[in-house]
């Protein structure tokens, strides 16, 4: 039972000082979690907290690979805008 | 929602109309002379000032505690300018001894501001230990801050005791429906809340913490970016409210917004405010707000005058190589102030610029002038000019923003700026000069003169085919001054009692 983050993290400490257990890292090239450390805010909070306040979505996932924030759910951006502007940009 | 407007708090001297101020003096007019003399030395406060005073900002603030529609966490790219970019996070430390050097190299250096690139009041260890630190070794130095102001009410007491003198909130509405289409989540007692309930609690707190801090004597400015169709018709009331509440200053920004900056206005086509919108929702705003008229949205990373940025020259590897004796800088520092507390002084003392030649002997006008503008038949002029440091001395090409002045018998008053790209950059890498071109003058099609202190050939017909006229005669002449001896010349001409000729419709 731990969060993983992963490549998609831009390194902000947002989450870093509201883990109950002190198991994020300031590490590079991105920040991580001390997987023995991470309970999932369980006993502590209702929801997890850094994947409340993590901007990124998709950054933190769970044991199954799934991501707490999947893509649209905080920007509000359908995945699939995103994806055409990515390629509209590139192509310039 | 309930927002009480407390009427206790002192209202400043009635705003003069837009049209009519006829102070160059612009938005410090109707101030009390207790805040202009708070002000005199920050550029971003302070039009008069901007000239002449750099500021800094330190990026120790990573973390936020909201998102916001304009804004895209991911971004960190060295050619972008605007709020929320960076190059280089800094640890406090890091911040001081870059705090130092700057105002060690850059005497003028007077603010220092942590402004992001996440909210600095989400990172309150990092924020007031850098402010701890530089209160007691860089006493010379005003610190200010700027929030979205989440967090704002918990902080007021922390922010008095570094004698924080100047705080600016971001408040983009005071309507929670107008929020939830700007503001989708924020992050409130250990959870994400989204969407009405998210705005309704942050626009409660930016308000409370505007009110705790106007209670307190601290100086508060207000930004609000402008987003067509989202609060444009919104901001006036939004202007009214913060006025009552004590804000000494309303910054209304555009909003900028494009697909490669990957923020959600910019992937789903909001577009940004023309020019001529932003212009005049700030007059709607000013006859109930002192409106700034020259803010440069400038990057949470920025070192130096407004409009330029030195940030390259204080990287962390040459910060580090800065051997800094800061005793020793204060007293030129000392210097470098009182010398330009003189030519502002002096510069006040001449007036708002002349509507009368200069060769003309003047009245002397020690206050800002709120005069009507005299019986002069004449109508008010647009004009952009290219300046650095309150003098026409740009090329033409090399112009990356032009200052906006509307000159009238009341004298010349800053509007704006608009930001271009340099439409000669000397290499291939910047796209087709010919399209910079068009788009700069689309970017300038309402003004009827182009102050410069070079052009060449071809952009010359342009823009006079474009109805706009340039003029190269007054290189390195101040700025307002240029602008009035322009105005008097096409008065003279006869040009000023019929319409604007030649203009393309736009």
């Amino acid at each position: 039972m731990a969060f993983t983050i992963i490549a998609s993290c831009v390194n902000c400490w947002a989450c870093l000082p509201l883990c109950p257990n002190q198991a994020i890292q300031a590490a590079q090239p991105h920040f991580g979690i001390k997987a023995e450390r991470c309970t999932e805010c369980a006993g502590d909070f209702a929801a997890a907290q850094c994947a409340s306040i993590c901007p990124i979505e998709g950054a933190i996932i769970d044991g199954l690979g799934k991501a707490l924030n999947p893509p649209g759910s905080l920007t509000g951006v359908p995945p699939e805008r995103w994806a055409l502007t990515q390629a509209e940009v590139a192509a310039r | 929602m309930d927002l009480p407007v407390n009427e206790s708090f002192p209202r400043a001297a009635a705003g003069c109309g837009a049209g009519s101020c006829g102070a160059t003096a612009g938005q410090i007019d109707g101030l009390t002379d207790a805040i202009r003399a708070r002000i005199e030395d920050h550029p971003c406060y302070s039009e008069d000032a901007h000239h002449y005073f750099a500021r800094m900002h330190v990026a120790v603030a990573p973390a936020c505690n909201i998102q916001c529609h304009y804004c895209n966490r991911k971004y960190d790219c060295a050619n972008e300018s605007r709020p929320g970019v960076v190059s280089e996070l800094l640890t406090p430390d890091q911040a001081v001894r870059k705090t130092l050097a700057v105002a060690a190299r850059i005497p003028q250096m007077s603010v220092l501001g942590i402004a992001g690139p996440g909210d600095p009041l989400a990172n309150p260890e990092r924020t007031f230990e850098t402010f701890r630190q530089l209160a007691q070794k860089a006493p010379d130095i005003k610190l200010c801050v700027s929030t979205n102001g989440l967090m704002l009410p918990r902080h007021v007491e922390e922010l008095c005791r570094y004698h924080i003198d100047h705080v600016t909130i971001t408040i983009n509405c005071v309507d929670p429906d107008v929020g939830a289409r700007i503001h989708p989540w924020i992050f409130w007692q250990n959870r994400r809340v989204y969407g009405r309930q998210a705005a309704a609690i942050l626009v409660e707190q930016q308000q409370l913490g505007l009110e705790m801090l106007s209670a307190r004597g601290i100086l508060v400015k207000v930004n609000s970016v402008l987003i067509p169709g989202v609060n444009d018709a919104h901001l006036p009331e939004v202007s009214r409210i913060v006025k009552a509440k004590g804000a000494f200053l309303h910054n209304v920004m555009p909003l900028i917004a494009r697909p490669e900056h990957g923020t959600f206005y910019g992937l789903m086509g909001q577009r940004s405010p023309r020019p001529a919108e932003l212009q005049a929702l700030q007059d709607a705003c000013a006859g109930d707000m002192k409106m700034m008229r020259h803010c440069r949205q400038c990057r949470a990373d920025a070192v130096g005058l407004l409009g330029e940025d030195r940030g390259a020259e204080f990287t962390l590897d040459r910060i580090e190589a800065m051997d800094v004796d800061y005793e020793a800088a204060m007293v030129v520092r000392q210097e470098v102030r009182t010398e330009i507390a003189a030519r502002l002084a002096a510069k006040r003392a001449r007036g708002p610029s002349p509507a009368v030649s200069r060769a003309n002997p003047q009245v002397v006008h020690f206050q800002p002038r709120v005069t009507k503008a005299a019986a002069t038949a004449g109508r008010p002029v647009l004009m952009a000019v290219a300046a650095r440091g309150g003098v026409v001395a740009v090329h033409f090409g090399h112009a990356r923003e032009f200052l906006i002045y509307e000159a009238s018998a009341a004298g010349a008053r800053l509007i704006g700026h608009r930001r271009v790209e340099s439409y000669c950059a000397g290499d291939e890498s910047c796209g087709d000069a010919d399209s910079a071109l068009t788009r700069t003058i689309e970017a300038l099609v309402d003004c009827e003169v182009l102050l410069c202190a070079r052009i060449g050939y071809e952009p010359w017909g342009r823009l006079e085919a474009a109805g706009i006229q340039p003029n190269g005669e007054h290189a390195m002449e101040a700025v307002e001054e240029a602008v009035m001896a322009v105005w008097q010349q096409m008065l003279a001409a006869g040009k000023l009692t019929v319409p604007r000729s030649g203009a393309r419709r736009a």
